[in-house]
């Protein structure tokens, strides 16, 4: 009842958004879609080159590896810094605050050159190196697909922080109590407990994370230094480089419709969270 | 009575959370296999007490000793009393069956036997057949059996309960505090139970403690606590109870007496009084007469109000200096007494009342 009266009204208020994600995004993704079926000529041949070009399968093959692995080390990092945002001590969650989100706040552009000036050649990692005579020459730590993960991690983790933080909030303080009654040892109130109750926002944290890192490009485009090409600096390479606008906006088509699915899954879950995982 | 349950002993302990003092100097025994009640208005400790006892939050001071042994210093799961928490603390992501297996298989029992001590206590607290439902789909009353079978399926030494029926409705109540009973007397573990409700306090304790701003006022048997409060709170907290202020307090043969309005009122014998003193006398203690009493106490007063109850009816009377006095009759008695005029004696027998302290 109040839902359906608070609807128009709602909908009147959202409207400049609606309109605005429209122009910016629906309209000009349709014309993205609509070059992936008509350049060079009409038909579904770039899709065809999709599926059977090497080049793009081993793009998107690559994107999933390195996704996944920044997915499972910025959920897994997430996970330990929020535990100490949320119950520590008073100094500790201040720390946390202002390294975690204080450079969520710096350009992407500008953190990507911060970890090259950290890692190459000339780097102070290097640099610290070989001043102290641990190696003799630099090491290889850029333009390279470690790096390349590292970069990410760095910008995913304060997306993770945050599912992570509300779930953790809810946990009842009772519950861990009782189990330290009963004679449980911490890692096991860890395990057995506290864990699985948050597990919701470990769920939610890692869809974000993993729909973010999909899209990434400055950072991989930066420290991958054109070695370990991701999904979205292909699509950039086709269009921009070798003009080959058709195909690459059939990967942008396939790329949009993954992200879709996964976002899907996530509100699927997200509901299910609202009504099963209150308690 | 269990082997295992042990006394606990309670030597000036105090808490503090900063400058706030939450318990001041509690000294207790707690008798193995007792049924001891902590009764308070809210935020009088008895949360803090609870905690302190089971070792979630350390004392400032004093010293707790279980059967002689020190464990001031040590920790809550080393202890491992059962603890029934205010809202249960059940764990929603487990069944019933694994909310009760937990605690045994943190202590690394073997699996059958697990099974079979979980199957045993379901069917002991009247759970069989919900063993694998999720806590949010119990009734509030299965919860709470879930809760205490998931504390006493360990077979602790103490027994420590946090209001464990405030969120059941009345009849729940009733139903769910002959089962506590039972199962105290089934596994005669040392019970700590704490609870707001009075009636609840008097009728399932071995003995109530009574606190306020963090003290110990007083500690009894229910019916020691009800007839001889120590402290006008303690009288005021228990109970209906009428006060009387008396002055010029003198000893007399049937015990101590003072003066309230025109009458000489005597109680049994207080030594420790100076002046004046009050006279608390229980409602039900009381009687109605039109004419003065031939013996024992009488106070002249006039009825301002009746309330049916059912099987007793409350009258309320004010005496000539306004004092009010609340009478409770059984209603067949009552009713002939009402159809007089408003003007009444209310007496009562010298052994029903007791003086306290003025102040206290
Ligand atoms: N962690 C804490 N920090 C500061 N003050 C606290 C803390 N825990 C309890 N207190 C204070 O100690 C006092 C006693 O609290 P406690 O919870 O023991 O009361 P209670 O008798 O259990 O009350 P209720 O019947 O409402 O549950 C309260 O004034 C409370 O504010
Ligand atoms: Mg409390």
């Amino acid at each position: 009842m109040r839902n359906r009266s608070a609807f128009w009204p709602a909908l009147a208020l959202m409207a400049p958004l609606v309109l605005f994600l429209a122009f910016a995004y629906a309209v000009p993704f349709l014309g993205v879609a609509l070059w992936s079926v008509t350049l060079p000529e009409p038909g579904l041949g770039q899709y065809e080159r999709l599926v059977g070009d090497p080049l793009v399968q081993s793009a998107f093959l690559r994107t999933f590896r390195i996704c996944l692995i920044v997915t499972v080390i910025a959920v897994a990092c997430a996970y330990a810094v929020t535990y100490v945002w949320v119950r520590g001590t008073r100094m500790q969650r201040r720390l946390i605050e202002i390294c975690i989100f204080v450079p969520f706040w710096i350009s992407l552009l500008t953190r990507a050159f911060g970890w090259l000036a950290l890692l190459s050649t000339r780097g102070i990692v290097n640099t610290s190196l070989q001043a102290l005579g641990l190696t003799d020459g630099p090491l290889a730590l850029v333009r390279n697909e470690p790096s390349v993960i590292a970069g990410m991690v760095h910008v995913l983790i304060p997306f993770a922080v945050l599912p992570l933080a509300s779930a953790m909030r809810t946990v009842d303080e009772r519950m861990l109590l009782a189990a330290r009654g009963m004679g449980a040892s911490r890692l096991r109130i860890f395990w057995s407990v506290f864990l699985p109750l948050t597990l919701p926002g470990v769920i939610g944290a890692t869809l974000i994370v993993f729909v973010f890192s999909l899209g990434f490009f400055v950072t991989p485009a930066i420290l991958g230094g054109g070695r370990s090409i991701m999904v979205a600096e292909l699509v950039y390479l086709r269009m921009f480089q070798s003009p080959d606008w058709g195909l690459g906006a059939a990967i942008s088509v396939a790329l949009v419709i993954l992200v879709a699915g996964l976002m899907g899954l996530l509100a699927r879950f997200a509901r299910l969270g609202l009504t099963g995982g209150g308690r | 009575m269990s082997k295992r349950a042990v006394g606990l002993q309670v030597i000036g302990i105090g808490k503090s959370f900063g400058h706030f003092t939450a318990l001041k100097d509690i000294t207790l025994d707690i008798a193995p296999g007792e049924f001891l009640t902590l009764l308070g208005p809210s935020g009088s400790g008895k949360t803090t007490f609870l905690m302190v006892l089971a070792g979630f939050q350390a004392a400032s001071e004093g010293r707790l000793l279980s059967d002689g042994v020190d464990i001031t210093g040590s920790r809550a799961e080393d202890r491992s009393f059962g603890m029934v928490f205010q809202g249960y603390a059940l764990f929603p992501h487990k069944s019933v069956a694994q909310n009760i297996a937990f605690p045994l298989q943190v202590r690394g029992i073997a699996r059958e036997d697990i099974a079979r001590r979980v199957d045993a206590i379901i069917a002991r607290v009247g759970l069989a057949g919900h063993e694998n439902k999720r806590p949010a789909q119990l009734s509030g009353g299965q919860q709470q059996r879930v809760a205490l079978a998931r504390a006493l399926v360990f077979e602790p030494p103490v027994l420590l309960l946090d209001e464990p029926f405030s969120a059941l409705d009345k009849h729940l109540r009733g139903r769910m505090q002959e089962e506590v009973a039972r199962l105290h007397g089934e596994f005669g573990t040392t019970f700590v139970f704490v609870t707001h409700d009075q009636s609840e306090a008097l009728s399932l304790s071995s003995r109530i403690a009574i606190f306020n701003h963090g003290r110990l006022l007083q500690v009894g048997a229910p019916r020691d606590i009800y007839e001889r409060p120590s402290s006008r709170f303690v009288a005021e907290f228990l109970g209906e109870i009428n006060l009387l202020p008396v002055g010029g307090i003198g000893h007399c043969a049937r015990g101590t007496s003072g003066t309230f309005e025109d009458a000489r009122l005597t109680a049994p014998r207080h030594d420790h009084l100076d002046g004046s003193a009050v006279l608390a006398v229980r409602p039900e203690h009381m009687s109605v007469s039109a004419e003065p009493p031939a013996e024992g106490n009488g106070v002249p007063a006039r009825l301002v109000g009746t309330t049916y109850l059912g099987s007793a009816m409350r009258l309320a009377f004010a005496t000539r200096s306004g004092t009010p006095l609340t009478v409770t009759l059984p209603s067949v008695a009552a009713g002939h007494i009402l159809d007089r005029g408003p003007d009444f004696w209310v007496n009562w027998s010298f052994d029903n009342g007791f003086l306290l302290p003025e102040q206290s």
